[in-house]
């Protein structure tokens, strides 16, 4: 059954998450919480990639793209070969990095020795991911570019008669920015049905809630203004994301709004509510308190 | 000297015409950017993007991922001013095939500040990957466009529009100095709209017996430093730039550089805008007011030379430019 898979992606993806963070006295912890389920989806169930063809344990990296660089790489090939039918799938929010190595982990595509360069000099494998880290097509570190660059990526494959799909990871900060609204609009007309993306409705942004931040409003009503097919799931239940997934609408884009919880799983972690973007610890206590309760809840210890 | 109606008009259909993979994007500029008669010939490789320009230089980048080579034709300050994280990290770190069309370079738009990409030289030169190309002529519009896409990444062009001179007969040469005058008194280099007037300051200084040599300058990155560096040898007094553009990091700088790097010890006049904003004017009125025309350049040549050569204003208007039909006989002139 994919859901025991996707469920089981789900909670590795946690977990590695959780003992790099404890590894490493902190980290992009949340991000694991509220979007471990529907990127475990995505990998297990809804996209349609090749295996990987990247080294397992990712390489160092070879410097930036250019003319007299002959080895610089993309991460993309930890999401298979390019091939007509196949999807593609973009990840906009860079410093989710962790939380797709992770899921690359889980699923087979990169080694577990992997996630030991995280952060390491000269390692490809960074901590704000680029397109030359396993996973990364682009590079979108700089948020709302991702959008765009798959809208052109949608729109060349249409021209090319390429039936696979393009995915985008969005997270819902990046809704603030004017580029992804210039985005949609092109989106729209131009008809790029063959887009769909995916957004981590967390309501998380790095100054804290998004409400405290800056009002989000009505994500909704505001993307179907602007022509796509909108459809809001709780991003926690893998079957109502994949039925939404599996929507192919004509004309339009997909968007999943999956409203997700930012300490789903780690209960604990809702003490640190709402400064949630990156967990540090102050005192040696409450680093013992919150990695005993977290560990306790992720591997059902009494 | 040949005027040329909207030369870039015929040349892009031309160039685009059997290469499918090459796509015209607009940003509701279209017949600003003379790409309207391309639109009504092939519309399905014509994308209006509307006002989009964040969006669209990453969207650009999304098309070139795919093995398409999107032209971007919007105003020069469109493509770098509101966009410039999008052109960093969407197309110049990822070196992507995307060919930024500017128009509208420097002052030769009336539309004032907001219009007038007088600074791009400056900002787009520390942007690793990007090649920089300037037209200066007619055929140089023409002739870019193969240039430009022959290019491995990405490619800023600042493009002339509407009526343009016809200066050369041999076509855009990347990364040569095109040698319009020799002589070994002082070394002009010109690039853009100003090589037309320095074309003229020369031919009046040449009869006055002042020895010129004038340099075009249309790569301006790379840049063709040892073609310099040999034109510079036999100089006796000195160099003088003369650029469409702010004089500080543009193409003044680039030969400051070099001149400090190989310890040259000549004298060195930037003429362009003198680290000032511009504002809404004809050109003529703009080259004159901020020193970027014929008779500016004889007067700092004059400067260079500690003497006055008598030149008027008059006796250039009198001055009759022909087309450089060829290298031989431009160093005639």
């Amino acid at each position: 059954m994919w859901q025991a898979e996707v469920r089981r992606v789900a909670l590795g993806i946690r977990q590695r998450v959780f003992e790099h963070t404890i590894k490493n006295q902190g980290g992009y912890l949340s991000q694991a919480c509220s979007a471990a389920d529907f990127l475990a989806t995505l990998y297990v169930k809804t996209l349609n990639l090749g295996p990987s063809i990247a080294p397992p344990v990712p390489r160092p990296f070879a410097g930036p793209p250019g003319v007299n660089n002959p080895n610089s790489f993309t991460g993309a090939d930890y999401h298979g070969a390019k091939q007509p039918e196949y999807d593609r799938f973009f990840i906009s929010p860079a410093h989710y990095a962790l939380v797709i190595y992770a899921a690359l982990i889980e699923t087979g595509r990169m080694a577990p020795a992997g996630l030991d360069l995280f952060n390491q000099d000269g390692s490809s494998v960074e901590m704000i991911g680029a397109e030359h880290s396993p996973g990364m097509e682009v590079t979108t570190g700089s948020l709302a570019q991702g959008l765009s660059m798959a809208a052109g990526v949608a729109l060349a494959r249409k021209l090319k008669q390429e039936p696979g799909r393009i995915w985008v990871f969005l997270s819902d900060g990046e809704l603030q920015e004017g580029q992804t609204w210039e985005a949609f609009q092109v989106i729209h007309h131009y008809a790029l049905d063959n887009l769909a993306v995916i957004v981590d409705v967390n309501g998380q942004q790095c100054d804290g809630a998004m409400d405290s931040v800056l009002l989000p409003g009505a994500f909704a009503a505001k993307l179907t203004a602007f022509g796509a097919q909108v459809v809001e799931v709780d991003g926690h239940d893998i079957e109502a994301l994949q039925r939404a997934a599996a929507i192919k609408p004509s004309q339009r884009a997909l968007v999943i709004l999956a409203k997700t919880c930012p300490y789903q799983g780690m209960d604990y972690l809702k003490k640190r509510y709402p400064r949630l973007h990156y967990v540090r610890f102050r005192s040696a206590k409450e680093f013992d308190e919150f990695e005993a309760a977290i560990r306790q809840q992720l591997y059902h210890l009494k | 000297m040949d005027l040329v109606s909207k030369p870039y008009a015929q040349a892009f259909i031309e160039f685009a015409r059997h290469k499918p993979e090459v796509l015209c994007i607009s940003a509701d500029l279209t017949s600003s950017c003379e790409i309207d008669g391309f639109r009504e010939q092939f519309p399905e490789r014509f994308f209006s993007m509307g006002m989009t320009e964040q969006h669209t230089l990453s969207f650009c980048a999304g098309l070139a991922l795919e093995g398409f080579r999107p032209f971007f034709h919007t105003f020069s300050v469109f493509l770098y001013r509101r966009p410039y994280d999008q052109l960093i990290n969407s197309i110049a770190y990822s070196n992507r095939q995307v060919r930024l069309m500017g128009f509208l370079p420097g002052i030769t738009t009336p539309g004032g500040i907001t219009h007038q990409a007088i600074e791009d030289i400056a900002i787009l030169r520390s942007v690793p990957n990007l090649t920089l190309l300037e037209t200066g002529d007619a055929t140089e519009v023409e002739t870019v466009l193969e240039v430009a896409d022959a290019i491995d990444g990405p490619v800023y062009v600042r493009v002339l529009r509407g009526l343009v001179p016809r200066l050369f007969t041999t076509p855009f040469g990347f990364n040569q100095l095109r040698t319009l005058s020799q002589g070994k008194d002082v070394l002009v280099l010109s690039a853009g709209i100003t090589t037309e007037e320095a074309m003229r300051a020369t031919q009046a200084l040449t009869q006055a017996g002042v020895g010129i040599t004038h340099l075009h300058v249309s790569t301006l990155k790379p840049f063709a430093r040892q073609a310099f560096l040999e034109a510079l040898t036999d100089i006796r007094y000195g160099v003088v730039t003369i650029e469409n553009h702010t004089i500080i990091g543009g193409l003044g700088s680039m030969v400051a550089e070099i001149l400090a790097e190989e310890g040259i010890a000549k004298k060195l006049i930037r003429l362009g805008l003198q680290d000032t904003f511009a504002h809404g004017a004809s050109r003529p009125y703009l080259m004159k007011k901020y020193s970027l025309d014929a008779l500016a350049l004889i007067r700092a040549i004059e400067k260079l030379l500690h003497h006055t050569t008598g030149i008027t204003a008059n006796e250039l208007q009198a001055v009759r430019l022909d087309t450089v039909h060829s290298e031989a006989k431009a160093e005639a002139l």
